[in-house]
């Protein structure tokens, strides 16, 4: 297996092949902002933040969705690229009602801290306002869909990780949302094994333990990555 | 050099900006020393005056006075801030928006889910008319700078005053909530 050389911001980078262009990056010591990739889950490039431009090539691509390739020079950090991370975290924080000052997750959330990162200090897009439900009728969790990006990294630990597939999207563009089984109750799910990993798994304040309130819920995504590093050990 | 002229206003929020801003302590003394607060709600005066150098705005856009005094505002000062989370997304005060139009959180408020026989305040040049949606500062004026938090901290109010006093770009502080 011969290792691919590339170019990342200058820097001449060796990578595995079949590793993606997010994982060379990132072991170059290179920070690219990301919010529906979780280590331990597979990668879908929903939420365009870790757009880089590689040269020749007309189209902006996402690094976790990019394998890399022998001669590859990549730029990551762009003004035309800074200048969209901040248009996706602004947007985002438009879609639903992400009040940081009355959240489960703040101090605690990705999206919270991606705002910093990409230099949002506001959103310059009209807030749409949604009326969205939150469901706690399971008996351990809650679901707030106010505070849903729609990264669907819940899906993936739900179906990949516990293997039960509890969660899904439904609806199209700004109806998408989370569901539970077939969009019943999350309570009344005859899927669901209660394991958490959904909550542990969730960047913002939309999956929450019940009974947690303002900046309480713990960041635990990484726990994830523990999950599926142990299943490959037997001890 | 002449003394600056300072102004803070409260509009759609709970005042908790402004109590982070007292939170300053001795610091306001120093800066009592190169500024005047010549209108504040914590200073004595009825009218937005003239030739401000730098307002900071507490609260979200939320009903016509909000609106008036923030147009007022913006005309008379050079720099304006919008200081603090309300005034920065909408924040607490913006949680209404999904109720619909003004009429029906105040059925909602005070008919459904009020005293039994409560009634809907309305004396206008009174009691302010509620907007439709609440909206932050920066959708009905143009704004300078952006201080958000909930609420921003004394010592970031402090680093953010202190490089606009001094003619400074305030170093980026961006921290939600």
């Amino acid at each position: 297996m011969a290792a691919k050389t590339l170019t990342i911001d200058g820097h001449l980078v060796s990578a595995r092949p079949g590793e993606t262009l997010l994982a060379a990056i990132r072991e170059a010591g290179i920070t690219v902002p990301t919010l529906c990739h979780l280590d331990g889950l597979s990668d879908v490039g929903a939420c365009r933040l870790c757009l880089v431009e590689i040269e020749g090539q007309r189209r902006l691509q996402p690094a976790c969705m990019t394998m890399v390739s022998e001669g590859m020079v990549v730029h990551t950090n762009t003004p035309r690229l800074q200048s969209y991370r901040r248009q996706i975290i602004e947007l985002l924080f438009a879609e639903r009602n992400h009040v940081c000052a009355v959240c489960v997750a703040s101090g605690h959330c990705e999206l919270q801290r991606l705002a910093g990162m990409v230099g949002m200090d506001h959103v310059r897009y009209e807030y749409l306002s949604p009326n969205c439900p939150v469901d706690i009728s399971h008996p351990r969790f809650g679901i707030d869909h106010n505070r849903c990006v729609l990264c669907t990294r819940c899906v993936r630990a739900c179906d990949e990780i516990e293997g039960v597939h509890t969660w899904d999207v439904a609806g199209r563009g700004v109806n998408a949302h989370v569901i539970t089984d077939l969009n019943q109750p999350w309570g009344a799910s005859t899927t669901c094994t209660s394991c958490g990993k959904c909550q542990l798994a969730c960047p913002t304040g939309a999956i929450f333990p019940r009974g947690v309130t303002v900046g309480e819920r713990p960041h635990a995504s990484e726990r994830i990555a523990l999950i599926v590093e142990a299943r490959k050990q037997r001890w | 050099m002449s003394r600056l002229r300072i102004a803070t206003i409260w509009l759609g929020g709970c005042s908790g900006c402004h109590m982070s801003l007292l939170d300053l302590d001795e610091w306001l003394i120093e800066l009592a020393a190169r500024a005047d607060l010549v209108y504040s709600p914590i200073a004595d005066a009825k009218r937005f005056p003239p030739n401000v150098d730098l307002t900071l705005i507490e609260g979200a856009i939320a009903n016509d006075e909000h609106l008036e005094l923030a147009h007022t505002a913006r005309r008379h000062s050079k720099i304006v801030v919008s200081f603090g989370d309300c005034a920065v997304t909408g924040n607490v005060t913006a949680l209404r928006n999904p109720l619909g139009s003004a009429q029906n959180v105040l059925q909602q408020v005070y008919i459904e889910h009020g005293d039994p026989g409560g009634v809907i305040p309305h004396d206008p040049g009174i009691v302010p008319v509620l907007l439709d949606k609440v909206v932050p500062v920066h959708q009905v004026i143009p704004v300078d700078y952006y201080l958000p938090g909930c609420p921003p901290s004394a010592p970031r109010i402090r680093a953010l005053l202190e490089a606009l006093i001094e003619g400074r770009e305030p170093a980026a502080d961006i921290r939600f909530g």
